[in-house]
Parts: structure tokens; sequence; C-alpha cells
């Protein structure tokens, strides 16, 4: 399949949301559900819970969405052509992994514009970890004409908990997979729309004024006093939610709880951003934020979504 | 005779465990054939990044009967017995059993038990899914809808098809038939994953690889090198130009591609104002390419060799355009971080020049070098001081020694050592000139690591050969203070290769150091720098949790990613502290000791591999005497071979050897030592005229060779020594030791003891062999 149907603007190898629509269309018809971004601020797509809670228990689970990635220290006030402080990735996740999920994978490839009769894809041994998660997984970067183009990830272990079945997550990197389909250096420089002349809307008219913004928030402004108070509530009201949800067998309040998980992370992300905490403590905030995801992780298990027999 | 071929066919295979698996597979499956009779002409393994195959040929069809006798009880033995050894031998009534006769034990009972032999494919199909399911790969998963359970098959990257087929050349041979985890063994494969992806039968191993080179896989892993080679080297030689050939990055390689092809690329000269080697390490790390010299410079030309997997429709235009833009990303950071290196630095500008002001930045980051050790910073005052103390003995400038010593580890803050480990050290060099350092200054920054290895360089700048060896003597002594020896086949912080190290500079220099006073300043160094530490915190509750590999395997991420972390918190401007774990230290005589005699298990292997005989070395560190100068232990285990390639020398080892195995008993016998001088008076009065000889000679011999010794020259003092050959044997020839009379043999013995001592001053020749 490849993207020679589509109008112009629409093609992934021109426009950013044609890039998009591509991803979504292609993994729709592999019988992905298609989510929406999880609403609110995490710093990768794995963290949505439609991968990290939905990669536990038994149950099968094929879904595909685009994720807004905030990492706030990778913020370069838009100075940097690659980096930025907020980004978007594309994430599949299929449970179990089928067995030919490389191949769905390089049909994903077509989909998109990169043909591998004419591009040299590979898949190069990275093995994944995520301690805030207490994730691991074995797999690949995948690179097309040496640019690593996406994540390809077992998941063997999520929230400390060993994955039964494994799932298979790829993560797409999208803005750096825009600007080699459209050729350019810089990510401001996408075309966004894939319109030309007037009608043209570029990524630095969508994104440059909010990484300028945001850099200076989250470097020199963000109130660091409110948010080592606010990583102390988000830890506090996971744990009472995880507690007050309790049972018997069942638990009825994960993702609420797992909200407050979120929140935690992201206000440890902005304060080590914004320097404050200490190589020391810096460990002992990861561990705090890994004990929630595994409380969570391990609450997921007894619900019905997550595999609990009623 | 029949041969087996098997083939796993999987996803992508880690490059660097190819080839460890490939040697395993075969082991695994020979032994085990072994183990079941089935002897075998020949085994070859070979490797793609997506199958191991194996093929065994020359095979038996079916293994061998097997007579297996098994010794029951005696006759007569109780009911009990004879029951217990009937069910372990099989059998049914003792009548079954044949009675053996044994004079002295009586008769027993023996059961033989015949195994007729199997089928050789039905042990190859009771044996390969054993192999397959214990496979030793350094990491491994589950996958797919059967990893629901936690005992589904583990395998480096999901397990796709096996192949395995066994038979005569002449004849269509026989699937193998098992199954693991729903996989069940055939003998079909498929070719390259884009240009030939389709079923392909195979047979054996000759028309397997056939097959495969149609379908573009050439699956023996040395034959992909060869290929690479010499399509780069052609390549390359087109241009005018040379490939820098790189053995590790050509493995590495090989192992990424079923089909190598072989493509050239370009990047703008204008990057080419980057070093070298920063740009190798750069197009290696990143994007294993090789580099290319032009010839006529000497440096690296603005093109570089890609390997890839595909013979592409555009004849690899697309794929050359994609790697460059990848190429001339890297660059691009590359020679910001070099210009940046260069430049002041934000909040340490008043720290002196470019170097010096990273070494503050070092200091004031208290990058800890290990937890119980202190600082960088601190560790670098320690070289400086150490360096500075063994100058004048290595010939050294004093001040240049400590001025290498504190900008030695600087370049560990610059940009561009941060992104590439591998030339840290090269980038120092570069720097420290490039800021008007002397060369030897320069010199000592690059080389102070090396020796690295047993084939690495030696420094020779005197400069350098001071902080090599301040560089070491402070990491061992370190070590040996907290206690972090080397243990059997665990050495985490290389201090044998350290060892080793400073005894190659040592020697190749030719330099004159009494290792165990170096320790003394050593550990006093380490000792105040301790002591001027902060306070410690406990930093092992974040580090040290207990618990199940993965969560070993996070918290080894958790540290890596604080190394990564510290780095970009440092662009932001932020001095970080870190308190350390401070813990016992031993720094007594008995550290010294066991330190020294680590250094002469260490030269006691160079000086093996370099063909010296050990028992020479044992007898020269016997002696006891300047064992902690390791330059006259090398030149006394010299000298001592010398004199044992004599004639000479052999008879006088001969006869000292016998004094001393006489001595040995009779000083037992005794209770005593002889080692009190011999009676002069007696031996003229009453002794022989062999013994009044060597007694004469001895006395000159044993003061000659002292006063060689003193003057370290041990070819003098092993001459002096020959000369008492003639002597010695006489003495044995004619003379009885243990005479009737007890005055004399004590007086003998004395002498005996006098020999030892002689030829004590270079070497206890009790030890040497032969």
């Amino acid at each position: 399949m490849s993207s020679s149907h589509l109008p112009p603007h629409m093609r992934p190898e021109r426009s950013f949301q044609g890039l998009i629509l591509a991803l979504q269309t292609f993994w729709a018809e592999q019988g992905c559900v298609i989510l929406q971004p999880y609403d609110m601020e995490v710093g990768a797509g794995t963290s949505h819970p439609g991968t990290m809670l939905r990669s536990l228990g038994p149950r099968p689970w094929n879904a595909a969405y685009v994720q807004p990635s905030r990492r706030p220290k990778d913020g370069r006030y838009g100075e940097n052509p690659n980096r930025l402080q907020h980004y978007y990735q594309f994430q599949v996740i299929l449970k179990p992994n089928p067995p030919n999920l490389q191949e769905l994978y390089l049909g994903s490839l077509e989909a998109i514009g990169l043909d591998p009769k004419l591009h040299d894809i590979r898949f190069v041994e990275d093995d994944w970890e995520n301690p805030t998660l207490g994730a691991w997984g074995l797999g690949w970067e995948c690179w097309c004409d040496g640019m690593e183009v996406s994540q390809f990830t077992y998941f063997q272990q999520v929230a400390g908990i060993e994955c039964a079945p494994v799932s298979g997550e790829l993560t797409y990197g999208l803005e750096r997979l825009a600007c080699y389909l459209q050729n350019v250096e810089s990510i401001m420089e996408l075309n966004f729309n894939g319109r030309e002349g007037a009608e043209k809307v570029t990524y630095r008219e969508v994104f440059l004024q909010a990484e300028q913004e945001y850099s200076r928030y989250n470097f020199e402004h963000a109130d660091t006093a409110a948010l080592f108070r606010r990583f102390a509530e988000a830890e506090t009201e996971c744990r009472a939610l995880l507690g007050k949800g309790e049972s018997g067998e069942r638990h009825l309040m994960v993702q609420p709880a797992y909200d407050q998980c979120l929140k935690a992370g992201h206000a440890f992300n902005l304060l080590d951003a914004r320097g404050v905490i200490s190589v020391t403590e810096r460990q002992s905030y990861i561990l705090r934020v890994r004990e929630l995801a595994k409380a969570c992780g391990a609450a997921w298990l007894k619900t019905e979504a997550g595999g609990a027999v009623a | 005779m029949p041969d087996l071929l098997l083939e796993l066919l999987s996803e992508e295979i880690p490059a660097r465990m190819q080839a460890d698996a490939a040697a395993h597979l075969k082991k695994a499956v020979t032994d085990a054939l072994v183990a079941r009779g089935c002897l075998y002409e020949g085994a070859r393994a070979v490797v793609t990044p997506r199958r191991i195959a194996l093929s065994v040929h020359g095979l038996p069809v079916a293994s061998p009967d097997v007579k297996e006798e098994r010794k029951g009880p005696r006759v007569g033995a109780p009911e009990a017995a004879i029951q217990g050894f009937l069910k372990a031998a099989g059998l049914t009534s003792i009548d079954q059993a044949t009675i053996q006769s044994d004079p002295k034990k009586g008769d027993s009972y023996i059961a033989v038990i015949e195994k007729p032999g199997r089928p050789v494919p039905e042990v190859i199909a009771e044996i390969v899914p054993e192999i397959i399911r214990a496979f030793p790969w350094p990491k491994s998963m589950r996958w797919g809808a059967a990893s629901v359970s936690s005992s589904s098959l583990r395998w480096v990257r999901p397990l796709q098809s096996i192949l395995c087929t066994f038979g005569p050349e002449t004849e269509d041979p026989e699937v193998i038939r098992f199954a693991i985890d729903g996989i069940t063994a055939g003998d079909v494969t498929r070719g390259h994953r884009f240009m030939a992806p389709g079923d392909i039968r195979v047979r054996r191993m000759d028309d397997y690889l056939t097959s495969l080179e149609k379908a573009f896989v050439v699956a023996d892993p040395e034959e992909r090198k060869r290929r690479i080679l010499a399509d780069a080297r052609n390549l390359c030689f087109a241009q005018g130009l040379e490939l820098v050939e790189d053995e590790g990055l050509l493995n590495e390689v090989a192992g990424l591609v079923e089909w190598p092809v072989v493509l050239m690329g370009t990047f703008e000269e204008s990057f080419l104002a980057i070093p070298d080697e920063v740009i190798r390490a750069t197009i290696r790390a990143n994007q294993k390419c090789f580099v290319v010299r032009d010839p006529k410079t000497g440096r690296l030309a603005n093109r570089f060799v890609l390997t890839a997997n595909l013979e592409a429709s555009d004849g690899g235009r697309a794929i050359v355009a994609g790697n460059e833009r990848v190429i001339r990303a890297r660059l691009s950071d590359a020679l910001y971080f070099w210009q940046t290196d260069q430049k002041p630095l934000p909040d340490f500008e008043d720290k002196g020049k470019p170097l010096d002001q990273r070494m503050a930045k070092l200091r004031a980051l208290n990058v800890v070098f290990h937890e119980k050790l202190g600082t960088q910073g601190q560790r670098v005052d320690r070289i400086k001081a150490l360096a500075r103390h063994i100058a004048p003995l290595v010939g050294a400038d004093p001040d240049l020694a400590k001025r290498a010593a504190e900008l030695a580890k600087a370049d560990l803050m610059t940009e561009v050592v941060g992104e590439f480990p591998e030339v840290q050290g090269l980038m120092g060099r570069k720097y420290a000139l490039l800021q008007g350092e002397h060369e030897s200054v320069a010199a000592a920054i690059e080389d102070h690591y090396k020796p690295q290895g047993p084939s690495d360089r030696v420094p020779t700048d005197k400069v350098a050969v001071a902080v090599a060896l301040a560089d070491k003597l402070d990491t061992l002594v370190g070590f040996w203070a907290i206690d972090e020896k080397p243990t059997g086949s665990k050495d985490p912080f290389a201090l044998r290769r350290a060892a080793l190290g400073v005894i190659r500079l040592i020697i190749e220099n030719q330099i004159n150091i009494v290792l165990s006073s170096a320790f003394v300043f050593s550990m006093k160094e380490l000792i105040d720098s301790l002591l001027n530490w902060q306070k410690p915190a406990k930093i092992e509750a974040a580090f040290i949790e207990q618990g199940n590999p993965t969560e070993e395997q996070a918290i080894h991420e958790d540290r890596a990613f604080l190394v990564r972390h510290d780095k970009v918190l440092e662009n932001d401007g932020t001095t970080l502290t870190f308190h350390p774990v401070v813990g016992p230290y031993q720094t007594g005589p008995q550290t010294r000791v066991s330190l020294l005699s680590f250094f002469h298990d260490r030269l006691k292997v160079l000086l093996r591999d370099q063909g010296q005989r050990h028992d020479l070395v044992d007898a020269v560190l016997a002696s006891g005497e300047g064992n902690d100068d390791l330059l006259l232990v090398v030149r006394r285990v010299e000298a001592l071979a010398a004199l044992l390639g004599t004639e000479d020398g052999r008879n006088l080892l001969a006869g000292t050897k016998r004094a001393i195995n006489i001595l040995r008993i009779e000083e037992k016998k005794d209770g005593r030592a002889y080692d009190g001088a011999p009676d002069s008076a007696l031996v003229h009065d009453k002794g022989e005229p062999e013994e009044r000889a060597l007694f004469a000679l001895l006395q000159s011999a044993s003061a000659h060779a002292r006063d060689h010794v003193a003057r370290e020259d041990y070819a003098g003092a092993m001459k002096a020594l020959a000369e008492l050959r003639p002597a010695v044997d006489a003495f044995f020839d004619k003379v009885t030791v243990n005479a009737e009379d007890a005055a004399l043999r004590e007086n003998r013995l004395k002498i005996l003891a006098e020999l030892r001592a002689a030829t004590a001053t270079v070497a206890d020749f009790s030890k040497i062999e032969g």
C-alpha cells in the first residue's frame, strides 16, 4: 500500500498531519482501537494508560494513538533543530504481539512512503528500560538509511510485573520521521498541513512560541515550592485512592490513582528541569514514582480489564 | 554417512551475540551427540542476523548398542538389598543377574544391562529441543500468545522457524520432526527479508548455502566480512583513497546484514576541521560506517563507507542520500562540541585556560571516582602529589609532571569526550596543545592511561611515565585499601591491567623504583585526602535495593541515567553535590605486602609469557632481597637464566642444591641451623684439601658476588659464583660431610651453609628445577 492515492496535501511525505493520519489509517486497518492522546502531561507514549495499564493482564488489546510527550529538560527555547520539550510520538500496542509484527511494522513504513525495496531498513539491537515505570523489554531501534525512525519493543515487564502475554510496542518519533520524509533539516521547517503558498502552515507557526514559553517556564519560572507540594500531594492521593479502591479481591479505582502517579511523575520532571533535585534525591524520587506505578499495576490486575475473574 | 542440518531462524539477533551463539550451538549439539555414542567427522556453524545454522557431517545411522554392568549385593545378602538391586537394574528376578566371584570379597551379583542403539534422528529429536530450551543467551525474552505461560520458550528475539534434516548425501534427507512451543521443525527456510522472502526447501549444508546465496543471504559471517572488506577497499581505491580498516566495526557490520552492499557517501569538506579521531568516532559509533583516508595527506577524506543490506532498485541513491543526511547532522554536532571545548566555560571563565576551567568544573561537581575513594578532584590531587614524588626517580621535571597530572582528567568534562569516551586522553592532548601547554605535558595527558594491556604502547616521555605510574599506583593502593582486590575471574576495576601497566612502564623504561616506599607515600596521600572528605550520607538506600534481576537492571539504568543527567544539569549551570559513602580502610603493612605480592604474581605472568622459566622467577623472589625493585628482579632472573645456560652454572646449581638438601635434612635432624662461620683453624688442621680449597674460595667468591650485587651487576655476581663450581664438585667428590668427628661434621655443614648463603645473594637455588 502506498500513499499515491491520496491528494497531495494529505501525503505523509508532504504533510505532518498527513503522516499521522496515514499511520492511524494503517493501524486502524490492522484492527487497532484508535485512541486519542491522554489528557495529562506524560513523558512518553508508554505512560498512557492505554499502554502502561493495558499491557498488564491476560486480555488481548490492540491500540494506536498519538501522544504528546513532555520532556521539560529537553527544551531549548526552540533554537535546537532537533530538540523540543514537547513533541509527538505515535504509539502502537498489540497484546499479545502477533507473530508477524515485524511485517506489519514494515507495512506501516510502506504506508508512509518508505519503500523497503528502495530504503535500507534495519533492526539494530536496543533494549528498552523505563526505571520510573518499572518496565523493560527487548527489541530494536529501527533504522531507515542509517536513521533511527522507531523503537520496537517486546515488553517483558511492566510496573515490575511479568507480562503474560507479552505485548509488542512500536513508537514512531513523528517529528524526526517527518523531517526525513519531507527532507528538511529542522523540525520547525516541517510543513504541518501539506498545503503550499499562502495556505501552508509550518511546525514553527504552530509550536515555536510554545517551545519558547515552556522553556522559560520549565527552566526559569516553574514554582518549585508548589511543585514539591504537588509531588507530595499526588503521591499521597495516589496511595489513598489505591487504599480506598480495595474491595476484596477486586480494585475499583485504579485509573484515578494512576493519574496521580502521572502527576507526581510530571512534577518530578519539572523539578528536575529546574535543577533543584540533587543527584541523591533524584534516585529516591524516581523510586517513589516507580513504587506508585508498581502499586497501580498490581491493582490493575484486580480489575476486569486487568483480567480479574469475577 | 549421513549429515545433520539444523537452522534456527529468528527475528534480528544482536550483532555482538551472533558468534558466541553459533559456537555454542555447535558445541552443545556435538557434545550431546558424542555423549550418546554418536561420533562425527566434522561440524560447521554459520550465523547471520536472522539465523544460526549448524551442519554435523559423517554421523552414524544409529547410535551404538551399549552394555552396562551394574554391581549388586553379595550372594546371600538380605532380601531388601536384593529387591533394591533388581529394581534399580530393571530385572524381574535375581536369576537374570550373573554371579561374579572374587577370591577376597566372595561372590556377588552383577546385572548386565543392554541398551540397544537408537536411530540418530531419534537422538537428534531428543537433544535439539533441550539445547534450544537451555540456550545461554546473554539476555532472552518471551513473546506472542504462548507467553501467557511463564514457562514458554525463551529466545534472544522471537524464534520463527526450525529446519532440521538428516540423511546421506545421495538421498533426500529425512526431516526430523519435533516441536517446541508450536514451532515444528521442517525442511524450509526463507531468504533475504526484502529481496527473497519466499520459502526455500533445503536438503543439507551445501545446497543450503547455495540456495541462500541465490536468495540474497550470505550465511557465512567470514564470507560477509571478506566481501565487505574487498568491496570497501575497491570503492576507496577507485577514488584514489584508502579505507581506514577497523576489525571491530567490520565484525559488527557483518552482523547487521545478510546481503552486504557496500556504498560510498560524502560529507562537506568543512567538517574536516574536526580532528580525524572525532570524525571517526562519530561515524563509527553512531552510524556504523567506515571512514576513508587520503594517502596524499594521511588525513581523513570527506567520504565514508556504509554497508547496506539491500540491492536497492535505484542503485542505492536514496540509501546514500539518507545516510549522508544523518552523518551531516552528527558531524554538525561534533563540530559544535569541538569548538565549544576550546571556548571559555560559562561560570568557570575565571579559572584559567579552557582545560583548567574544565578541571575546575570537575572539582566543583564532586564527581565521584569511587564511593569509598573520593571524588575525581581528590584523586587528581593525589596523582599530582605522587607524580611529583616519582618524577625525580624517572628523570622527569617534577613541575611538568604535576602540571600534567592536574590536567590529565580535565577532558572528561569536555563535550567531545562526553559524547565519545573512547577519545579521552587524546582530546586532552589536543586541547592542551591548543592552549599552549608544554609538549611533554600534552603527551602525558594522552599517555597516562597507557599501557592498557600487554600489547599496548608503553609511554617513553619521562613526564608521561611519571603520571602514568602515579595514576596506576593510586588506583591500586586505593582499591587495596578498601579491600576490593581481584578474585578469580572478577576484576571489575581492571587492577591486573593496572599492575601489569606499572610493571611494563618500569621494565621497558628501565626505572629503579622501590615499590613499597611508593606505596607508603601513596597511602599517606590517600588517608589525607579521605580525612578531608565531607561527611558521608547514605546513598546505598537509593542504589542498593535487594531484589530480582530486573530490579537490578532498573537500578543499573538509574546509575547510567544519573551520569547523563549530570551533564544536562551542568549545561543549565547548576552545581551538584554528591555525598559519598566511606568505609573501613586497610592501609597497614600487610596491605603493602599483599599488594607487592600481587605485583610479583603479575610479573611472573609477564615473564612467563616472555618465555622466562617461572622457577627462576620464584627463586629470585624467594631470595627476599630487593624484591620491591622490579627492575632488579628482572635483571637477576635474566642473569640467573644466563648462568644456568652454562655448564659451570648447571653444575654449580646441582652442587648447591645438593648442599641445600643435606642441610635441610641435617638441620631438621639436629633441630638447629648451621649458619655460623666455620672454624677456620679446624678446617686447616683437620680438613681435607678439597674442603680447605672450597672454604678459601667461598670467602672471596661470596665477597665478590655481594660486591657485584651491590652494584646491580648481576652478570658479574653470577660469574663470581660460577667460579665456585670446580671446588664444589671436588668437595662432594672427596669429602664426607657427615664425618664421625662431630666438630668436623659441624664445620662441614657450616661450609655448605656458606655456599647456600653465597648463592642466596641472587636467588634461592632450592626453588630452581632440574
